[in-house]
């Protein structure tokens, strides 16, 4: 039994008196498509911060191919090989695409130490970069400061500047959110592609997609895991039937 | 709380090493001055003005490294001034007065200086740090003007310049002009140097968004330090000039006045662009120096007494002025050149 | 280091204090609700010294100097308001130290024209004038122990209004989120200015009332700015409560501090190094204070926004 990539112990988060994560037990083996699924307010994202290390944990533990990463900062869970997306696209607007990419092309590629040679021209970082790009389509549009990337593009970006760390764990919060129906095709057929290279672990709410990406699915009820499961068996739950009941959305 | 020097949009392009206009210009005035100077027919005023200007653009262009490429707002700089000064004075007291010896000295004083009080102000933000620089440079102030020794509130006149190799080298002006251009361009080439190369990319990046540089695997903190060393050295070496042109030191080098008026320098110059900050310089000297000049004439009209008062206050005028810039002119002279950084332009 | 001495510093340092909170309230409040850094604070304090000295000379009379001054110093805050900081409220951090900065520099030449450079002397009142023994032979200036009274008198005015009336609560709310009270629907502009206002009528107050015990001067208020600043970052941008205890503290680390020094490091150090040791590190201790306090609280000791 192969050890899980990641494993979540009866995490905890509080913000006060509200029990935002409440003891959410989970195992990611490497290699799988993970769904998170829940109502809106769910801690879903939370959940991520806590993975990645913007957020503490009152409790519990996180461990990543085996050690034990709960306390550890976001930049060292990195350099471990996790990386994510953000929610609301979080890019350096002042550089180009390709430097978005390039720059995390750089953070494992050399010593970022050097004060000599003009980073920008490096073919060494500036060839994985477009490499990047290309995947998530956005290769034309490399040299265009991501300031002025349309909403769909910057979400783009992120996925190819997550893809640059090299991670051996995806974490994707809502990459879906806010694109139409071409552009939540084309991102749902990138990240069939990145299957091989990486596991995703990612929080969504267009069904359609998770259901067709996923192996397994997680449903995350105010901040507690419900169910964990195949998609078709998660469809048949009836605690996740009533928790959507409601909400409009059918599963 | 508010991010200092928001960006909205710094398109930083890659510049082709095609020379650019700006700097070249200015270093070829600074580099023909020495030769034009005598036709003014007073060489050793005008040498002597442009010298403090290249000094003072030397500290500014240390600021622009940290505040206009890495948005850490430094109300101590001056303090490194004072470092380098002090150093000067110091050794020179006690005998030592090569700059072989001096300037080494006075890059590590600051260099420490730098790296202790980075090392604490870097972990707070926006007007935390602005208060934690300006405190780190009132206790060096405060400190100096405590060595009775050394001259404490009034200060001490050297005896002469530093001896270069056991050489009075320095002595003539325009030797002196001459080896503080060099250090001027040098230190310019250097940091133009460090702006585009990986380490200067990830400050500029942790400017724009430390949260995102973080996720990518960085740590703002150690890159920050860094840049944070390496501009209070040049400002430390601004210093050991500026004790030897004026052949004085004095803690009246490193007033949080002082640093006040590095950070307009550098603002009014334009940020982030390096030359920009050495400009700022030129015109705040040049503004101070001929501002009473220009009210003079301007006054022309007036009774001799009331021209006497409007010059005596040029600072009624000054200060205004200075306000009015920050209002309108966002990108400094470099964004009336159209070469600013696109953020603090109009329009 | 005799317990006289002790005690008296420890009321100039009380009273030292009580001037910087007053200076420091307003300048919090302008900080925590407008996020507006605001250097030319200081010179607020430095205009009513200068109007107290001016109605002093002019009317005789202390009392009414008083009286007169303030209602000027808040007439003159505003229209700096009006003039300058109301089109910099939107600018960055940076550019409003700047202007601030300018301002500094025009008010402090322009205070030098109007009454030239040299220090004004403004007498203190007669019925405050002496000293009083407030304990075994120990005499106090009654001029002294009447600004810790009126210090305390503002504080626990302030108190009230902040914590007990419609419009501090607005206040405590607009320092803790102003993006929040204004979606609510209230006319942020006009709280402002009453934030403003009220906070350069204290640092006038402030001003006016050490015009008889200090010089006045240019320039007088820009090191006390900076002491202001620190109180305010000690105490945690946006509280009062943090202003009052920090301005206290500094008070007396400053007043007791100086004259203490040498001979706290007497224990430690042989005389001669003791004087000059103690004699650098006096004025230096609030810095180090507060950069120890920012090592261990990068926001303060009573932040109102966390």
């Amino acid at each position: 039994m192969t050890k899980p990539l990641l494993e979540l112990r009866n995490l905890r988060k509080t913000y006060g008196a509200l029990v935002v994560t409440d003891d959410v037990s989970l195992s990611v083996p490497a290699g799988e498509v993970h769904a998170i699924i829940g109502p809106n307010g769910a801690g879903k994202t939370t959940l991520i911060h806590q993975i990645s290390g913007l957020a503490s944990s009152v409790s519990g533990q996180i461990l990543f191919n085996g050690q034990d990463i709960t306390r550890l900062p976001m930049h060292e869970r990195v350099r471990r090989g996790l990386a994510r997306s953000f929610q609301i696209t979080s890019v350096l607007p002042g550089f180009s695409a390709l430097e978005n990419v390039a720059l995390a092309v750089q953070a494992r590629s050399g010593s970022s130490y050097r004060m000599v040679g003009n980073a920008a021209r490096e073919r060494q970082l500036n060839e994985p970069a477009m490499e990047c790009l290309a995947l998530v389509g956005l290769g034309p549009r490399a040299h265009v400061p991501a300031g002025l990337l349309s909403h769909g593009e910057k979400r783009q970006l992120e996925l190819a500047i997550a893809l640059a760390t090299e991670p051996k764990l995806l974490l994707l919060d809502e990459p879906l959110a806010g694109t139409g129906l071409d552009e939540s095709r084309r991102v749902v057929e990138v990240l069939r592609r990145l299957r091989s290279r990486t596991t995703i672990l990612l929080i969504e709410h267009d069904m359609d997609a998770v259901f067709s990406l996923a192996d397994r699915i997680s449903v995350l009820v105010y901040g507690r895991l419900v169910a964990t499961d195949v998609p078709e068996r998660i469809r048949t739950n009836p605690e996740v039937r009533s928790a959507y009941l409601g909400e409009g959305e059918t599963v | 709380m508010t991010d200092l020097a928001q960006t909205r949009l710094a398109p930083f392009t890659a510049r082709s090493p095609r020379i650019e206009p700006v700097p070249l210009v200015l270093f070829l005035v600074f580099a023909a001055a020495p030769f034009l100077a005598p036709l003014s027919g007073a060489e050793g005023y005008v040498l002597s003005l442009l010298t403090r200007v290249m000094i003072l653009g030397l500290a500014a262009m240390s600021l622009d490294l940290i505040l206009g490429y890495g948005a850490l707002v430094s109300f101590g700089h001056a303090a490194f001034l004072g470092m380098g000064g002090y150093a000067v004075g110091i050794l020179a007291s006690n005998g030592m007065e090569d700059a072989l010896v001096q300037i080494p000295v006075a890059l590590a004083a600051s260099a420490l200086f730098a790296a202790v009080t980075g090392a604490i102000s870097l972990r707070t933000k926006g007007v935390y740090f602005i208060m934690i620089t300006l405190a780190f440079g009132q206790m060096l102030f405060f400190l100096a003007t405590s060595l009775a020794a050394y001259g404490g509130d009034d200060g001490m006149t050297l005896s002469s310049r530093s001896l270069v190799a056991g050489a009075t080298f320095l002595k003539d002006d325009r030797a002196f002009y001459g080896f503080t251009f060099a250090c001027l361009f040098g230190t310019y080439l250097l940091s133009r140097a460090i702006v585009a190369s990986r380490f200067g990319r990830v400050l500029r990046g942790a400017r724009e968004n430390p949260v995102r540089m973080e996720a990518i695997g960085f740590q703002p903190f150690r890159y920050q330090l860094l840049a944070y060393v390496i501009s209070g050295m040049m400002a430390g070496l601004a210093g050991f000039l500026l004790a030897n042109q004026a052949e004085f030191i004095s803690p009246s080098f490193m007033t949080w006045q002082r640093s006040g008026e590095l950070i307009f320098m550098v603002v009014l110059g334009g940020l982030g662009s390096l030359h920009g900050a050495i400009l700022g310089a030129a015109a705040f000297l040049l503004l101070e120096e001929f501002l009473p000049e220009i009210l003079h004439a301007a006054g022309a009209m007036l009774s001799s007494d009331l021209q006497y008062r409007l010059v005596e206050n040029w600072k009624m005028v000054f200060g205004p002025l200075l306000i009015l810039i920050v209002l309108f002119a966002r990108g400094g002279i470099m964004g009336l050149l159209g070469r600013g950084r696109p953020d603090r332009q109009e329009g | 280091m005799t317990a006289t001495l002790f005690l008296i510093q420890t009321l100039n340092g009380l009273q030292f204090g009580l001037i910087l909170f007053l200076i420091a309230a307003g300048l919090t409040l302008v900080f925590g609700v407008m996020d507006f850094i605001n250097l030319a604070h200081g010179v607020q304090y430095m205009v009513g010294a200068y109007l107290v000295a001016a109605f002093s000379a002019w009317t005789g009379n202390f009392a009414w100097a008083l009286l007169l001054a303030l209602p000027t110093a808040l007439a003159f805050g505003l229209l700096l308001e009006v003039l300058v900081f109301r089109h910099l409220y939107d600018r960055d951090h940076l550019d409003q130290v700047l202007a601030t900065f300018g301002v500094i520099v025009f008010l402090n030449q322009a205070v030098k024209f109007v009454w030239g450079a040299a220090p004004l002397n403004v007498p203190v009142p007669e019925i405050l004038s002496g000293s009083v023994e407030i304990a075994d032979g120990l005499l106090y200036p009654v001029y002294r122990i009447a600004i810790i009274v009126a210090g305390l008198a503002v504080a626990a005015l302030l108190y009230v209004l902040v914590s007990h009336t419609r419009v501090g609560m607005l206040v405590r709310a607009g320092a803790t989120n102003p993006q929040m009270v204004s979606a609510l629907g209230v006319n942020i502009r006009r709280l402002f200015m009453v934030v403003f206002g009220f906070g350069a009528m204290l640092a006038g107050f402030a001003g006016a009332m050490v015009a008889p015990i200090l010089s006045v001067e240019p320039g007088m208020g820009d090191n006390i700015l900076i002491l202001a600043f620190v109180v305010i970052v000690i105490g945690g941008i946006g509280s009062i409560r943090g202003a009052f205890l920090a301005a206290i503290l500094i008070g007396l680390v400053d007043t007791v501090g100086r004259s203490f020094a040498p001979n706290l490091l007497r224990f430690f150090l042989d005389p001669a190094t003791a004087s000059q040791t103690g004699r650098a590190i006096a004025p230096m201790l609030i810095y180090i204070f507060m950069a120890a306090i920012l090592f261990f609280r990068p926001s303060g000791l009573f932040p109102a926004k966390r």
